[in-house]
């Protein structure tokens, strides 16, 4: 349960990260808060030649409010945005599926892009990204780009990001119009353990109560998060009533695609994933 | 593989020492710098027992190179007592309740307790297991754990009981 050797970098910016990524042509691996690369080296399912820590780039930390969205720097440790007011105000989805992510132990050292660019199907971090439309920024040395968050999963544990980029930072748009509501639950097998089903949900309402924009997520139920975009449609326009919700629940049974693992047949994905979208709704409309 | 000149100060005291990139930070804390409080439990980052305080927040020991330490505070299990011979009033609680069995999990579990009541004074039974809640215990059962935390959460405001006072013993 010991990593094999490495080499071990600690740039101070990130065009030096970019440099190194770049001669490394895929050796090196970007460590961030570790919480999930340092158990796979343990256990030598990684064994990058090169470390490239970024945890003490200043560039890389911090929150900042605009008008539109919450910027998240890359290696902003999740119990950092857990706290931070912005995040709780501005983006409070992104608040609740903090909560359910780790312990204080690992949000201590967990940072935001991390999680995202791990790509856990069951992650809760990347699930509220994709409700949100969020955006992510990279760098290499070739230069700077966005990445949509539909287009940034590509699978189980792997993303659009190339070897030779940084994630620098994560977007997370705010909604400004409307009555905002939102919701997240999951089911694990212990408090804190991944999901194994996952539902994100944030809706905008009119002062008569009618749903206007509606974003819904599951994660855990395919080999990356989705939106349910079936499910969303049928929602735009109605109160929300309890048949409303139902009928989106259907699709969403209809929609997910579960992988079989140790903990959960796709079976019971496939129902949880409904129950947890309708208990989602429920929370994001009282 | 690439060997690093590592500065840290571990419960008030200044180390230097020159490690492998790969050695874990609990590995140095036991293995060089024989504090072997800290303990090893599944080296993947699930079991907790090896908890440390790096600058005032919990964080799991085995999940982090040392050399990533470089410049940190860390407070270990020893950092936690009085002195040598001595217990804490969280660790008194602890001995009080009957909150250890085979001891393994021990040391982290005062850790994360230690975290939870410097940011909480007054914690709920809640809050208690949840910021326990990284760290496995095969033994209690966790509810005297839970029970000591709430004990040294009582002493540590000033209320001085002993679990026997509360139970009208």
């Amino acid at each position: 349960m010991k990593a094999v050797d490495f080499d071990y970098e600690c740039p101070a910016s990130i065009d030096e990260v970019c440099r190194r990524l770049a001669v490394a042509g895929g050796d090196a691996k970007i460590i961030a808060g570790g919480q999930t690369l340092v158990p796979l080296m343990a256990m030598r399912l990684a064994r990058p030649a090169r470390l490239i820590d970024i945890n003490r780039i200043a560039a890389l930390q911090g929150i900042a409010d605009r008008v539109n969205h919450v910027a998240v720097r890359a290696c902003t440790r999740q119990a950092a945005a857990l706290d931070h007011p912005a995040v709780r105000a501005r983006v409070p989805l992104l608040a609740m599926a903090l909560g359910f992510v780790g312990h204080d132990q690992t949000r201590n050292r967990g940072t935001i892009g991390g999680s995202l660019a791990n790509a856990d199907p069951a992650a809760e971090i990347g699930l509220a990204a994709l409700a949100l439309d969020a955006e992510i920024e990279a760098q290499s040395a070739r230069g700077t780009r966005t990445i949509a968050l539909e287009l940034f999963f590509a699978g189980p544990m792997e993303t659009a990001l190339a070897p030779d980029e940084c994630l620098t930072e994560i977007r997370f748009p705010v909604w400004r119009d409307g009555m905002i509501g939102t919701g997240f639950q999951e089911v694990s097998i212990r408090r804190s353990d991944f999901a194994l089903a996952a539902a994100a949900v944030q809706i905008a309402r009119d002062g008569a109560g009618t749903c206007r924009r509606i974003a819904i997520a599951v994660g855990g139920a395919a080999p990356t998060p989705i939106r349910i975009a079936a499910a969303e449609r049928r929602l735009l326009g109605t109160r929300l009533e309890e048949a409303d919700i139902d009928a989106a629940a259907a699709i969403v049974r209809e929609t997910v695609a579960p992988l079989a693992d140790l903990h959960a047949s796709p079976a019971y994905r496939r129902r949880v994933a409904g129950s947890l979208v309708a208990r989602a709704l429920a929370e994001a409309a009282s | 593989m690439s060997q690093h000149e590592l500065t840290v100060t571990v419960n008030g005291v200044c180390r230097r020492a020159r490690v492998a990139a790969r050695l874990t930070l609990v590995d140095f804390l036991r293995d060089e710098l024989h504090l072997t409080g800290t303990h090893v439990g599944c080296e993947h980052g699930v079991c907790g027992a090896c908890s440390v305080l790096l600058d005032g927040r919990p964080v799991r020991s085995c999940l982090l190179f040392a050399v990533q330490a470089e410049g940190a505070a860390i407070v270990t299990i020893e950092g936690l007592s009085p002195d040598p011979e001595g217990l804490g009033i969280l660790q008194d609680s602890f001995w009080e309740t009957h909150a250890q069995q085979c001891g393994y999990c021990t040391p982290g579990m005062l850790i994360a307790a230690h975290a939870l009541l410097q940011r909480n004074a007054d914690p709920s039974e809640a809050e208690i297991r949840d910021a326990i809640s990284g760290n496995l215990c095969r033994c209690t059962g966790y509810q005297q754990i839970v029970e000591a935390v709430a004990l040294a959460a009582r002493r540590l405001r000033g209320v001085n009981v002993t679990e026997a006072d509360e139970h009208g013993g």
